[in-house]
C-alpha cells in the first residue's frame, strides 16, 4: 500500500510523490508514519523531517505547522522545509540574532503573539542550524 | 492657420499621455507578474490547509475553541481590501457594489488601501483600523491585521468577521467577492476529502485547534492580501493597456486631420499665387 506524502509551504508545494515512510517532528516527540497508518493529526514542532523516497532517504529542516496523516496520506502544512544545501548559516545565525533582538525589545506581557512568533522564528532557526551542521 | 496649432498641440499632448500610460503599464506589468506568482503559489497551501480542517471538522464542535463559536448578535466587521491607487479599472467601484449588495449596512470596517477606506468615510461609516500592505505582500503584515481581526472577535466586540477583497481569477478577469473569516466555518466543498472521520490528535485536540485556527485565520487574511494584489496590478495592467492603445488611434485620427488641413492650406496658398500671376499676365 503506498503512502503519498505532501509537503506544501505558504511559497509553493516543496514535495508530492510516494514514498515507503515519514518521520515528522511532532510536538511531543518524533512520530514514524507507515503505510495504513491511523487517521491522525498533529501539531509539529521545528525539527527535521525524513522520508524514504525511492530508496534515498531525504532529509529537510522545517519551521512550525501540523501534519494530517490518514491510511494512505501524509499533508504536511509547514511555514518553511529547507534541504541542506538551501540552508545558509550566516543568514539563519543572522536571522536568530535579530529575532532575539527584538524579542528583548518588546514587552512581554502585552504582545504575547509577537513573542510567540519570534520565539518560534528562533526555534525555527535554531533547528535548521542544528540540521545543517550534523550534516557534515 | 490657428486651426493648424490647435491640432498639433493635440497631437503633442495626447502623445504624452500615451507615454505615461505606457510605462504605467510596463510596470505593472512587471508587479502582475510576481504578484500572480504570489497568489497562484499560496492556493496550494490554502487547498490543503482547508482539506484539512474540513477533514477533522467531525472531530470538534462548535465549543472547542474560542474561534469557532457561533453567535447570535449580527455586529458585523468587515476587512475591505481596496487599492492604494487609482488607475485600475473598475477594481474599487465593483468591490464598493459588492459591500453594498452582501454586507448589512449598519457593519464596521478595517480597511486596507485608501480608495475604498476614502468612499466609506465619506458615507459616514465607522472605520475601526486602517492599514498599509508592502508590495509584494509580506505575510508579517497579513498577520498584524489578523490579530487585530480575531482580538475584536475575540474580545465579544463583533459576532462576525468578514473579509471584501478581489479574487484574481486571471488576467483578463477579477471579482469582487465577500467571505465569512471569523467564527471560522470548515469549508465543506473541498472535492478530494477523504472519508475518515476519524481522526487521532497528537498531542490534543485543543492544541491542534490551538494550532491550526490561528494560522488558518493569518493564511486566509494572506492569500486575499495577495489575490487582491494581483487583481490590482491585472486591472491596471489591462487599463492601461487599453489608455495606450486608444491614445494611439486617437493620435492617428488627429494626424489624418492634421494633414488634411496642411493639404487644404497648401492648395489654397497655390491657388491664390496662380490667380495672382494670372492676374499679373
Amino acid at each position: 500500500m503506498p503512502l503519498h506524502l505532501e509537503i506544501v509551504t505558504p511559497e509553493k508545494k516543496i514535495f508530492s510523490d510516494t514514498v515507503d515512510h515519514v518521520y515528522l517532528p511532532g510536538a511531543d516527540g518524533e512520530l514514524g508514519i507507515l503505510p495504513s497508518h491511523a487517521g491522525l493529526v498533529t501539531a509539529l514542532q521545528p525539527g527535521v523531517l525524513r522520508y524514504l523516497h525511492q530508496g534515498v532517504e531525504v532529509s529537510l529542516a522545517i519551521g512550525s505547522g501540523f501534519a494530517e496523516v490518514n491510511q494512505t496520506k501524509v499533508i504536511v502544512l509547514t511555514d518553511a522545509a529547507l534541504g541542506e544545501a538551501e540552508i545558509d548559516e550566516a543568514a539563519t545565525e543572522e536571522a536568530i540574532k535579530r529575532a532575539e533582538e527584538a524579542l528583548a525589545g518588546i514587552d512581554h506581557s502585552v504582545d504575547a503573539e509577537e513573542v510567540a512568533y519570534l520565539q518560534g522564528v528562533i526555534a525555527k532557526s535554531a533547528a535548521a542550524l542544528l540540521f545543517k551542521r550534523s550534516g557534515r | 492657420m490657428a486651426n493648424l496649432r490647435d491640432i498639433r498641440r493635440r497631437i503633442k499632448s495626447v502623445k504624452n499621455t500615451a507615454q505615461i500610460t505606457r510605462a504605467m503599464q510596463l510596470v505593472a506589468a512587471a508587479k502582475m507578474k510576481k504578484a500572480q506568482d504570489q497568489a497562484l503559489a499560496g492556493r496550494d497551501y490554502s487547498k490543503q490547509l482547508n482539506g484539512v480542517l474540513q477533514d477533522i471538522s467531525e472531530g470538534f464542535s462548535e465549543t472547542s475553541h474560542p474561534l469557532l463559536e457561533k453567535r447570535v448578535g449580527s455586529r458585523e466587521l468587515v476587512l475591505v481590501i481596496s487599492t492604494d491607487k487609482g488607475l485600475c479599472g473598475p477594481l474599487n467601484t465593483n468591490l464598493a457594489r459588492k459591500l453594498r449588495d452582501s454586507v448589512s449596512p449598519d457593519a464596521d470596517y478595517v480597511t486596507v488601501g485608501r480608495k475604498l477606506r476614502i468612499m466609506l468615510e465619506k458615507v459616514g461609516k465607522e472605520i475601526v483600523a486602517d492599514f498599509s500592505v508592502k508590495d509584494p505582500v509580506p505575510f508579517s503584515d497579513a498577520r498584524a491585521i489578523a490579530k487585530l481581526l480575531s482580538k475584536q472577535f475575540l474580545d465579544g466586540k463583533y459576532d462576525k468577521v468578514s473579509i471584501a477583497y478581489t479574487k484574481f481569477v486571471n488576467t483578463l478577469s477579477q471579482t469582487a467577492d465577500v467571505v465569512q473569516l471569523l467564527p471560522v466555518e470548515p469549508p465543506t466543498d473541498h472535492g478530494d476529502a477523504t472519508d475518515t472521520n476519524e481522526f487521532l490528535f497528537e498531542p490534543t485536540t485543543e492544541d491542534v485547534l490551538g494550532a491550526v485556527l490561528p494560522l488558518y485565520v493569518n493564511f486566509r487574511v494572506f492569500q486575499t492580501l495577495v489575490e487582491s494584489r494581483a487583481s490590482e496590478h491585472s486591472a491596471r495592467m489591462v487599463a492601461m493597456k487599453a489608455a495606450t492603445d486608444n491614445a494611439k488611434k486617437f493620435i492617428k485620427e488627429l494626424t489624418l486631420e492634421y494633414n488634411k488641413l496642411r493639404q487644404g492650406a497648401i492648395t489654397a496658398e497655390l491657388l491664390e499665387i496662380t490667380t495672382a500671376m494670372k492676374a499679373m499676365e
